[in-house]
Formats: structure tokens, C-alpha cells, sequence
């Protein structure tokens, strides 16, 4: 047996076929999930709210057991494993911190193989880390919604785990202060080589964040990849409109293209028969329409002018559909003008069949 | 995300809670069967007694009047004291809610130490006023001394109601006096039934006052049973029927209370109702207010002092008599202090964290244990522990036990706050952190406990000081309590002797509401 060349080869986290039920004989809250994240990941599982996405963190800690299915960590099965076993640190929406310790206490909670002056000098070390060394001795409830956060990922982190749970952890921040701490934490983890798997319903965030991200919905994992392959390939409907807009459009696909109400759209993949298809705002466009190509041009009306800065969104009319459209800054359209309908961009499948 | 968890119950928990549930139903078990004991014959005699009907009589007409009295003192001071322009509507609320902390029988020792020959009143008025005893001295004293439970109830139901629903009913064309009744009124149905409840079980359980003013209910007779001519069966029935009736209010209590579900008021509006301008009705109001804060507290707080300083120093073993009485309640109510609190705590633990059908019942149990008539759970005992164990009866740990099983409920409700305060959140992740169970409760949870455990004992340990009946059945031969002092001296009218207990007490009371008042905070 070679175990030195296995435990190389294992993943950090590894997991199969995880189903859990809340009620005996009830629907299943997370059904058949599996995923891997390789060591130093940072994993995303994205999906609304009661998809199953906070359940398979806790099923991966241990704070639930799963009715069926398997967790590795580091080649090491450990699906019966109590949390305190596992070693994995886990960072709760609401932080928990201990509110009857200190920011240095909690800290170091989790330290008890070390004693004195190692122990002293982690803390230090971590606080350091997160810029939390002047607020030691204050107690979780003196500490702003930020500083509480990063309090308690230096708490997660302080033991040394090779991989952090992390549930919403930037749910309860304002939005300034969000993106500023994603970007703190997510250079942390790169920086300790951490692997990490973030539980979110927030799509940019998931998009931003993670290396590699799953979409999650009824408890089951509908697709998973790396950002931009699962934004510009969706693989069904919900995938596409959960990340990002889009317009779902059914046609007839031939091959590298499709006959479809919009007229006939390149496809990015070959693909035959009834299909539907995903088409993002921002690989339509608008102009005016030229009274030349009369009926060959897709006419539509501007239903609704969104305008945004760095973008401008369109409600638009086409026939009997309305479709979202992005265009620039200085489009020119009003609620009510007549425009012809550009498609740029290929179109992706997502569905097959009727 | 709330994630409503199914996880199996911890079983060392459970069985720690189910033994204390077990503590408070096998004793009540075992009266029954205790009391099924009884020949056919001599059972049939035993119930059909005329005096039970008598005694039926009078306990169900203590209650009604009761009830019926409290009503009309805690309705109007509780309209007074938040739907008025009343000056001082604090202090008056904190003043008409301390006569709760006065046992009865310390009340009963304020009037007799007031009335009669030698009472402070005739001095100061040149003539006799008459001692109060029977029914309307049993009525009287425990209306005094029970309304408070009514008018909390009501006054915190008059200050969640939905002004708007009053304002709707005037704009509707109905005056002010017809609002009060076709709107408030039924509004207040839930506290209502509340209060009763808590008055008519401080009705059902009282000995003190009962005994002291010779009025003979189920409490009384069951004394009577087991002080003189101790007729071990019919104590056991006269216990049954009395935990049948404490049983029947329970359950009328939940039904009125089941058929009200949907007439609930949220307590959404944050709006504060209108106060009502009192105008020239603001002089006979505070009159209103004072007639029980002198009744239930200047009268015995005068009896108090007028009899202390008459206190024989020579008498038996002088104040070292007091000290010794003071040790003895305390000797008895620390360790149950501790063991309620010991006792609570898987209990409420389970309650929170658990909660099903089974932990709910557990924690109802424990209820049930403060709802018995302290009498009759105190014979149940002393059947139960003659019978299950021997070496037990008549010692002291029998008496730490009926107490902290009695007074668990009082426990259960600091600990069970403290707890919502500390959410399971905190356990995790201590246990994620490399945390057994036990260590993760003990380091993550416990310590946000210690407050509120510090409370359940100090509220178990001021009960216990104060506790009459148990204390009375229970005590070792020769084992004097304030309490059983003042009990003793003041129904031999010894009412100087009695004074400086009574002064103990009522400031032990005095430290009992205070610590309600910062748990309330």
C-alpha cells in the first residue's frame, strides 16, 4: 500500500451522495450531493434560501448526520465522526461568538493542545492576521457587525484547520463593508492556503469569491464548475436565471444554430431538436429600426428604461415576449420608441425537449 | 435559514429529567393507590360522608368568593394604574404587587396582632374591633393577599391591548362605559383565566390562613386528619379530592383558554392607548388605591413593629430562639435551592433544545409540582416514602426534597431565559473547535447559565424560608421554621412572641420580590 502517494492524490474535502431527512419518511433536504474541493479551494454552494445548502455544511462539520451518502477529509472517511474530531472550523452567520469572553479568549478557545507562550503567540499571530490585536481585551457585543466577523474567522482559523466552513458569513455586513471584507478574507485564506466551502444565496458573491462554485437547488446539485463556466454555459434554466438574468427562449435547434421566435441564433454547442435556450441581456442589443428591411428586421417597443451608470437595462417587447436587454450607457431609447432587436451573442442550451 | 432539526434526545438527560418527573408523579400515584387501599365498605363510608359535602361547600365558596373579590379590587386597580392620568403609577403598581410577597399566615398574625383585645387597633381606635375568623376572615385575608397575581395579569393585558380596536368601537358611536364592557372586557378574557387560575390554586393550597382562622376546607380537615385523630385513608381521600378539584381547575382553565385561541390580541401596536383624564374622581381613586396597600401592607408591617418591641427578652430561649428557627429554614432550603436548580436544568434544557411532546410534558410535570396542594403532596410524600423508604421519613432530606420538587417550576423559568439567551450556535462551535459534548456545554453554555441558575436558587431558596405546610408535615420532630413558629405562636395568640419571626420573613419576602423585579429586566 501506498498511502504516502494516496493521501497526495486525496482531495481535501470529498463528498458522496449526501442525502438528509429532517422527518422520518419525509422529503429529503439534500439529496444525492457530492462535490470535491481540492486543497487551498475556496468552494462556493450557491442556491435560495431552504435549497440544502446550509444542511450539507453542517452534514460536512458533523453538527447533523447524514442519512446516506459518505465525507473524506484528506483521503480520511469521517461521515461518522463527531465535529470535534473532524477538524474543520466552521464560521456561523451569526458569528456566535462566546459573549461571556474576550476577543483574545475566544480566540483562543480552540487552542487547547497549546500551552503558555505557543498559545499566546498564535493569538497574537491570527489577531494579526485579521488587524484585530488593539481590540483584545473587548467583549464580542463591544465590536462592530465587521470586527465581530473577522473575530470569528480568526477563531475558526486559530487551530490550524486545512479547511474552513464558512455559512453567509458576509450576510449580515452592509453592502460597503461587504465587498471590502470579501476581498480581505478571500486573500487570507489564498495567503494560509486554506480551503474553504462558502454557503450563499448571493450570486455575485458566489461568482467573486469562489474558485470553483455548485449551484444548489431542492437539495440537489444542478451544476458545478468553475465561475465562468457555469455563467456562460448554464446547464438548465435555473442555473441561468439564478446566476444572473437572462431570457429563456425555446426553438428548434439544427446544429450550430436554432430556429427560435427571435429568428435563427448561433448555439456555443451543437445540439438537435425541440430546445430551450439562454440568452444573457448582454448578448442582445438595440437599434433603431431601418424602415428598408421591413419584416426582416425583429421590431419590439421599449417597455421599461432602467438606467444604472455603468449600464442600461430594457424591458423590451418582441412580439409576445419581453426580454431583458443590456445595452451602454448612452443608449439612447425611452419607454415607448420602436427599436429593432440585435442578437450578438451565442445562445446557450439548457433544456432539451418540449 | 431556520433549520428545524429532528436529533435524538441525549439519554443521560433524559433520564436525569424523567426521574425528576417520576419525583413529582409517584408520590401523587401512590395517594391513589394508598387510598384504594380501603375495604369496599369502609370506602364507601369514607366518601359518602356528609362532612365532605360540607367540606366541598366551604372550600368551593372560599374559592368562588375569592375569586369573585379579587375581581372587583384588581379590575379597577389595574384600569387605575395604566388607563389613567394617575400620578405615581409606578410606585403604586410596585406597592399593590408586594402584598404577593407576604405569606398568608403572616397576614393573618398582622390582623389578629391588629384586632381583638389586645390588638394595636383598640388602643389607637377606644374600641374593640372584632378579630377576623371563619369565612369572611379566610376571604378576607386571602383576597388581601392574592389579588396581586389578578391585577399583574390584568394590568399587563390592559397595556398590550390594541388602542385602535377601542377607537374604532367610539367612532362606531359606543360611549365609554360600553367600550369597557363589548370591547376590553373580552379582550381581557385570557388574563382573566390566568389570574384565577393562579388564584384559585393559592386558594386550593393555603393552610395557613385557613387554619389560623379556623375555616374548614380540604387543607384545614386534612391537617386536622393528621394532627389529631390521624385516619391514614381518609387523610388519602380528603388529599384526593382535594388534588381532583386543584385537577379540575387546571383543566377548565385550559379549555376557556383553547376555545379563546383565535380572540388573542398580538401585542403589535406600539402605540400607547389614551389615558383617561380622572378629573374630581382622582381623590376617591387613590382612596381605592390605598384600601389594600394599608390592608395588606401597613396592617401587618404595624403589627410587626408594635409586637417586636414587645418582645419578652426572657422568653424561652430568648433571641437565640430566633437564630435557631432562622438556621433551621435555611439548613432545610439551601440544599433544596441547589437541588431544584440541579433539577431544573436538564429540564429546561431539554425543553429548549428538544422541544417535543415528551420534553413538553416533562416540563408540565414539573408544573404540576407546584400546582398540588403543598398538603397533600407533603402526605403523599410521607405514605410514599413509610412505604418505598422507610429511612427517609421524618429526616430532614425529606423535607429538602419536597421542597425543591415543589418549587422546581420556580427554577425551571430563570434557567430556561438563560438559555434562549445562549443559542446552540455557541455549543457548535465549541465542538468544532475540538470540544466533547459535555465539554462544549460546559465551557460554551454553562457560563451564560450561571446567572440565571444563581436566580433559581436565590427564587427556591427564598420559597422554601417561607414554606408552612410542607414544612409542617415534613420537618422532623422538634425541627421549629420561622415559619411553623409563627404559625404556632400566632394561633396561640402569642402574637409577641411570633413578631420577630414574622419581621424575618417579610424581609426575606422583601429580598423575593426584588430579585422578580431584576429578572424581569
Amino acid at each position: 500500500m501506498e498511502r504516502g502517494f494516496e493521501k497526495e492524490e486525496a482531495p481535501l474535502l470529498r463528498v458522496e451522495g449526501l442525502t438528509k431527512r429532517y422527518l422520518r419518511g419525509g422529503p429529503p433536504v439534500v439529496e444525492g450531493v457530492g462535490f470535491e474541493v481540492a486543497p487551498g479551494e475556496i468552494f462556493a454552494l450557491l442556491g435560495p434560501s431552504g435549497c440544502g445548502k446550509t444542511t450539507t455544511l453542517r452534514l460536512i462539520a458533523g453538527f447533523e448526520r447524514a442519512d446516506e451518502g459518505r465525507v473524506w477529509l484528506a483521503g480520511q472517511e469521517v461521515t461518522r465522526w463527531p465535529p470535534e474530531r473532524r477538524g474543520v472550523g466552521f464560521v456561523f452567520q451569526d458569528y456566535a461568538l462566546f459573549p461571556h469572553l474576550s476577543v483574545w479568549q475566544n480566540v483562543a478557545f480552540g487552542l487547547r493542545h497549546l500551552k503558555g507562550r505557543a498559545r499566546w503567540a498564535r493569538v497574537e499571530e491570527v489577531l494579526g492576521l485579521v488587524g484585530l490585536t488593539v481590540f483584545k481585551d473587548r467583549k464580542p457585543g463591544e465590536l462592530s457587525g465587521g470586527q465581530q466577523q473577522r473575530v470569528a474567522l480568526a477563531r475558526a482559523i486559530a487551530p490550524g484547520p486545512r479547511l474552513i466552513l464558512l455559512d453567509e458569513p458576509f450576510s449580515s455586513l452592509d453592502a460597503a463593508l461587504r465587498q471590502a471584507t470579501r476581498d480581505e478574507v478571500r486573500a487570507m485564506l489564498k495567503q494560509a492556503g486554506i480551503g474553504a466551502v462558502l454557503v450563499t444565496h448571493d450570486q455575485e458573491e458566489a461568482l467573486s469569491f469562489a474558485d470553483r462554485l455548485a449551484v444548489m437547488r431542492g437539495g440537489r446539485l444542478e451544476q458545478t464548475g468553475t465561475p465562468e463556466e457555469v455563467y456562460l454555459r448554464p446547464r438548465t434554466p435555473f442555473v441561468a436565471q439564478f446566476l444572473g438574468r437572462t431570457n429563456l427562449i425555446p426553438g428548434e435547434a439544427r446544429g450550430g444554430w436554432a430556429e427560435t421566435p427571435l429568428g435563427r441564433v448561433a448555439l456555443v454547442d451543437e445540439a438537435h431538436g425541440p430546445v430551450l435556450l439562454s440568452l444573457r441581456p448582454e448578448g442582445l442589443g438595440l437599434a433603431a429600426p431601418l424602415g428598408h428591411l421591413g419584416e426582416r428586421q425583429l421590431e419590439g417597443v421599449v417597455l421599461a428604461r432602467e438606467f444604472k451608470g455603468h449600464d442600461l437595462t430594457y424591458r423590451v417587447r418582441v412580439g409576445n415576449r419581453e426580454l431583458t436587454v443590456q445595452e451602454g450607457p448612452e443608449s439612447p431609447f425611452r419607454a415607448g420608441d420602436r427599436v429593432r432587436l440585435l442578437v450578438r451573442a451565442k445562445a446557450v442550451v439548457v433544456g432539451q425537449g418540449r | 435559514m431556520v433549520v428545524q432539526t429532528f436529533r435524538p434526545v441525549p439519554l443521560p438527560l433524559l433520564a436525569v429529567a424523567l426521574l425528576v418527573g417520576l419525583g413529582v408523579l409517584l408520590p401523587l400515584v401512590y395517594l391513589g393507590l394508598r387510598a384504594a387501599q380501603a375495604e369496599p365498605q369502609q370506602l364507601a363510608e369514607i366518601v359518602l360522608r356528609p362532612r365532605n359535602l360540607q367540606l366541598l361547600g366551604n372550600t368551593l365558596a372560599l374559592l368562588l368568593g375569592v375569586i369573585a373579590l379579587t375581581t372587583l379590587l384588581a379590575l379597577p386597580l389595574a384600569w387605575l394604574t395604566s388607563r389613567t392620568d394617575l400620578r405615581g403609577r409606578r410606585l403604586w403598581t410596585l406597592l399593590l404587587t408586594l402584598p404577593l410577597a407576604v405569606p398568608g399566615y403572616v397576614g393573618v398574625f398582622g390582623f389578629f396582632g391588629a384586632t381583638g383585645g389586645s390588638g394595636w387597633l383598640s388602643g389607637l381606635l377606644g374600641f374593640t374591633w372584632p378579630r377576623p375568623t371563619g369565612y369572611l376572615g379566610a376571604l378576607g385575608v386571602l383576597t388581601l393577599f392574592t389579588y396581586p397575581y389578578l391585577f399583574l395579569n390584568l394590568r399587563a393585558a390592559l397595556l398590550g391591548l390594541d388602542s385602535a380596536l377601542e377607537e374604532s368601537a367610539r367612532s362606531l358611536g359606543y360611549r365609554g362605559l360600553q367600550v369597557f364592557f363589548r370591547v376590553v372586557l373580552p379582550q381581557l378574557r385570557p388574563a382573566l383565566y390566568a389570574g384565577w387560575l393562579l388564584v384559585g390554586l393559592h386558594v386550593l393550597g393555603d393552610f395557613g390562613v385557613v387554619s389560623l382562622v379556623r375555616f374548614e376546607t380540604f387543607s384545614y380537615a386534612i391537617y386536622l386528619q393528621y394532627s389529631s385523630a390521624f385516619d391514614r385513608v381518609y387523610a388519602a381521600w380528603l388529599s384526593l379530592m382535594l388534588l381532583l378539584l386543584t385537577g379540575s381547575l387546571l383543566w377548565l382553565e385550559a379549555r376557556l383558554l383553547k376555545n379563546l385561541a383565535f380572540s388573542r390580541v398580538g401585542l403589535g401596536s406600539s402605540r400607547l392607548p389614551r389615558r383617561t383624564p380622572l378629573g374630581y374622581w382622582a381623590l376617591p381613586a387613590y382612596a381605592f388605591l390605598l384600601l389594600p396597600v394599608v390592608g395588606a401592607l401597613v396592617v401587618p408591617l404595624v403589627s410587626i413593629g408594635y409586637w417586636v418591641v414587645q418582645y419578652p427578652a426572657d422568653h424561652l430561649n430568648g433571641w437565640e430562639g430566633v437564630v435557631q428557627a432562622l438556621r433551621n429554614s435555611a439548613q432545610a432550603s439551601a440544599p433544596a435551592a441547589l437541588l431544584s436548580a440541579l433539577m431544573a436544568l436538564p429540564l429546561a434544557y431539554l425543553g429548549v433544545r428538544y422541544p417535543s411532546r415528551l420534553t413538553r410534558a416533562l416540563e408540565r410535570v414539573a408544573y404540576l409540582g407546584y400546582a398540588t396542594p403543598p398538603l397533600a403532596f407533603a402526605l403523599a410524600l410521607i405514605f410514599f416514602s413509610l412505604r418505598g423508604a422507610p429511612f427517609l421519613y421524618q429526616t430532614l432530606a425529606l423535607l429538602v426534597l419536597a421542597y425543591a420538587l415543589h418549587f422546581l417550576a420556580e427554577a425551571i423559568g430563570p434557567v430556561r431565559s438563560a438559555l434562549y439567551q445562549a443559542p446552540p450556535r455557541l455549543e457548535e462551535a465549541a465542538r468544532s473547535l475540538g470540544f466533547s459534548p459535555l465539554g462544549a456545554f460546559f465551557r460554551a453554555t454553562f457560563p451564560l447559565l450561571r446567572r440565571g441558575m444563581l436566580a433559581s436558587m436565590a427564587l427556591v431558596f427564598l420559597s422554601a424560608m417561607k414554606e408552612l405546610p410542607l414544612t409542617f408535615l415534613l420537618a422532623p420532630v422538634g425541627y421549629s421554621t420561622l415559619a411553623t413558629r409563627i404559625w404556632g405562636y400566632t394561633s396561640e395568640a402569642l402574637f409577641a412572641e411570633a413578631a420577630p419571626y414574622a419581621l424575618l420573613v417579610v424581609l426575606l419576602s422583601a429580598g423575593f420580590v426584588g430579585l422578580l423585579l431584576t429578572q424581569e429586566r
